[in-house]
């Protein structure tokens, strides 16, 4: 089988001592485009974060898996380096740190020493990727996302994205804000990954990027959990008709996280 | 009631030096007259800083150095400041308290541009040395230490751009102190006149570890009427020095300082700029940047004084704090009365990367006047780990990612410093202090 596999095993995870996710399985494997959907605050977000592994979420139940190997036992950089990928809902920005200097740091940290991209094939990467992303020039040499725009920081993440190829991504977000020509060159960046190699996790509230990004599954996350999986239709569904008839098939009456269902 | 106080050095050993050193009458009366008054004088008294275990009283005052005939010679810790590609350099380089090299170039020269040490300069110059010698900048009588300075000076250098001459190529100053216990009391001069513009860097550089050693060190920088200053240096003398650092500006009529300071001593350390915008529409921006480690106490002041209309000053000070070491930072904005539409900014941030290190940043506007405009932003903090994680999710270390943020924040002043050598040499010590 090609490409990694990527295992959440009834996850849960906490924010200062409240529950947030409360049970989520899924399953990614390479060649599959997965979609999350699902109303605010259900805990999307937070899956991807704790996948990733950010400072402030702990996880108090369950596993999750790379190729077998245990990720919630990894560093944040070492699960990187294992091919994990998040293309964040709300990227830093770091000032004083250019975007190029950022990118090749991130390159090399998954070569080994000795092995570093040469300056010159490293730009020539970036070059082509940031005319594949019709980005500026000029934002290779700013600041890392700083004073970037909120469709600029997204295009940023899959630039990143692009030049770190990793085995398998999540996209938290990474069509909010665009308009329309930058969700098509965000949706081309991202297909043009598509291989049976890689397998991508893609979060969003809206069927428009879906258009373009033809998810193999759509899962539909409430109150912390998977609450309903299905093809691409369902996407479609949720698009045409909102979440009532979930919630009204399921008996839920609140869907955000506070809530039992 | 004269306070008793022992001076290591009395009257004749300095009208002695200062014979030696054949200088003119002036600057031996001056010197005396210094040294009288030093032992009368206060020590400073920085802010919130307690300087009166330092040592001021343990060096050797005179040490001399062997010159060089080529820049090939130098060690590597030296050459690394060096541009050495560059074949045309304007350089001088004092080794303890000698000139070991200097060169300006000829089209510079004919120009009537100045770049000597401080002897050469006052017997070849003495009338204006004479001029802006401890006069329109730092005052003899200041404190113990400013008069002990103009007492016991033993090296320096001396800039002059003479009026409408554009100097684009850097003046480079290099102070090696190769002698453990050689003693810095150096002074610089340097001054543009009308319409003229310039850019010096300057380096400190010392090794000594054990060995205890003094640096009283005075800069100071007149930028007449519409002139142009861009002012460079880094501070790095090793952990047995204990320094006194004055570095300032008077600005006239239209005129600019700007000010990049690596302030990256080892050892204990006061060091005050200070800029007086005396001109209507003079401006100086100061910035600096500073990485404490280990036991070293610091105190740092960057102050600005609006004097004239439509004044402008800005100061950006960034310190990163490591280990046990402590650093007040004072920025001072101070518009007096009668300067109106000026304005005084600062911003001051410090980086804190163990719990035992300690920072302080005070900032202070003291404003005289109705019309004016003034601001202050000070921050003292942590790495921020939502940073951290979103460089490690890229597959960065902990340590590359922190690497990459202290980096980042102290560039603001980092990329100001002019010569590309120089720049890098800072960051390099930056990397060595940090990790
Ligand atoms: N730091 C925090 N402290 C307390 N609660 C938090 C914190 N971060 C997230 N939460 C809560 O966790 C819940 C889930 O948040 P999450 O960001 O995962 O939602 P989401 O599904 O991504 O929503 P959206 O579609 O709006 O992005 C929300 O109720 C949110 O308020
Ligand atoms: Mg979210």
């Amino acid at each position: 089988m090609a490409g990694s596999t990527l295992e959440i095993k009834d996850l849960h995870v906490s924010i200062e001592d409240q529950e947030i996710l409360k049970g989520v399985n899924l399953t990614i494997k390479g060649g599959e485009f997965h979609a999350v959907m699902g109303p605010n605050g259900t805990g999307k977000s937070t899956l991807a974060s704790a996948i990733m592994g950010h400072p402030k979420y702990e996880i108090t139940q369950g596993s999750v898996l790379l190729d077998g190997e245990d990720v919630l036992e990894m560093e944040v950089d070492e699960r990187a380096k294992a091919g994990l990928f998040l293309a964040m809902q709300y990227p830093s920005e770091i000032s004083g740190v250019t975007n190029s200097d950022f990118l090749r740091s991130s390159i090399n940290a998954r070569r080994e020493e000795g092995d570093e991209i040469s300056l010159m094939k490293f730009i020539k990467e970036m070059d082509e990727a940031m005319d594949y992303l019709e980005m500026d020039k000029n934002m290779a040499q700013r600041y890392l996302n700083e004073g970037f725009s909120g469709g600029e920081k997204k295009r940023n993440e899959i630039l990143q994205l692009m030049m770190i190829k990793p085995e398998i991504a999540i996209l938290d977000e990474i069509d909010s804000g665009l308009d329309i020509d930058a969700l098509k060159v965000v949706s081309k960046g991202i297909n043009k990954l598509r291989d049976e190699n890689f397998g991508c996790l893609i979060i969003t509230h809206y069927q428009r990027l879906l258009n373009y990004i033809t998810p193999d599954k759509v899962h539909v996350m409430m109150q912390g959990k998977v609450v309903k999986s299905g093809g691409p239709e369902l996407a479609q569904r949720l698009e045409a008709e909102g979440y009532e008839w979930i919630k009204e098939e399921l008996g839920i009456e609140d869907e955000t996280v506070g809530q039992e269902a | 009631m004269t306070v008793e106080t022992k001076l290591p050095y009395d009257q004749e050993y300095i009208s002695q030096f200062s014979q030696k050193h054949k200088e003119p009458e002036w600057m031996k009366s001056l010197r005396l007259q210094a040294l009288e008054k030093a032992a009368a004088l206060p020590m400073p008294k920085p802010d919130k800083t307690n300087i009166t275990n330092w040592n001021f009283s343990n060096f050797k005052h005179e040490a001399a150095g062997e010159p060089i005939q080529s820049l090939e010679e130098l060690p590597q810790e030296i050459k690394v400041f060096l541009d050495l590609e560059n074949t045309d350099q304007n350089l001088v380089i004092q080794r303890n308290q000698s000139v070991a090299y200097a060169s300006l170039s000829s089209e510079l020269k004919e120009q009537g541009v100045i770049l000597t040490d401080i002897y050469t300069a006052m017997a070849e110059h003495g009338e204006l040395v004479q001029r802006y010698f401890m006069k329109d900048a730092v005052g003899v009588d200041e404190n113990r230490m400013t008069a002990l300075h103009a007492a016991l000076m033993n090296g320096g250098v001396f800039v002059y751009v003479p009026k409408n001459v554009q100097v684009e190529a850097p003046l480079q100053s290099i102070f090696w102190q190769e002698d453990a216990e050689a003693a810095s009391f150096n002074h610089v001069i340097v001054v543009a006149e009308a319409n003229s513009s310039l850019t010096y860097v300057e380096n400190y550089i010392s090794h000594n570890q054990e060995e205890e050693a003094v640096a009283n060190i005075v800069a100071e920088v007149i930028a007449h009427d519409n002139a142009r200053v861009s002012f460079g240096a880094v501070d790095n003398f090793a952990q047995g020095t204990t320094a006194y650092i004055n570095r300032r500006g008077v600005a006239y009529r239209d005129a600019v300082i700007e000010w990049a300071l690596g302030q990256m001593n080892d050892g204990n350390t006061v060091s005050e700029n200070i800029t007086h915008l005396i001109g209507d529409n003079s401006v100086s921006n100061a910035k600096t940047v500073t990485v404490g480690r280990g036991k070293q106490s610091q105190n740092f002041t960057a102050k600005i004084v609006n004097h004239g209309l439509q004044s402008d000053g800005y100061i950006l000070q960034h310190g990163v704090m490591k280990d046990s070491a402590t650093s007040v930072f004072n920025g001072i904005g101070k518009i007096e009365h009668g300067a109106s539409k000026s304005n005084a900014e600062q911003e001051s941030r410090v980086l804190m990367l163990s719990k035992d290190a300690r920072g302080d940043a005070n900032p202070i506007l003291l404003i005289d006047e109705d019309d004016v405009t003034a601001g202050h932003a000070a921050s003292v903090g942590r790495v921020d780990p939502i940073q951290l994680y979103y460089l490690m999710s890229r597959g960065i270390s902990k340590q590359e990612a922190e690497r990459l943020v202290i980096h980042g924040f102290l560039a603001p002043v980092v990329t100001q410093i002019p010569i590309k050598a120089v720049r890098e040499q800072l960051t390099e010590v930056i990397e060595r202090k940090v990790y």
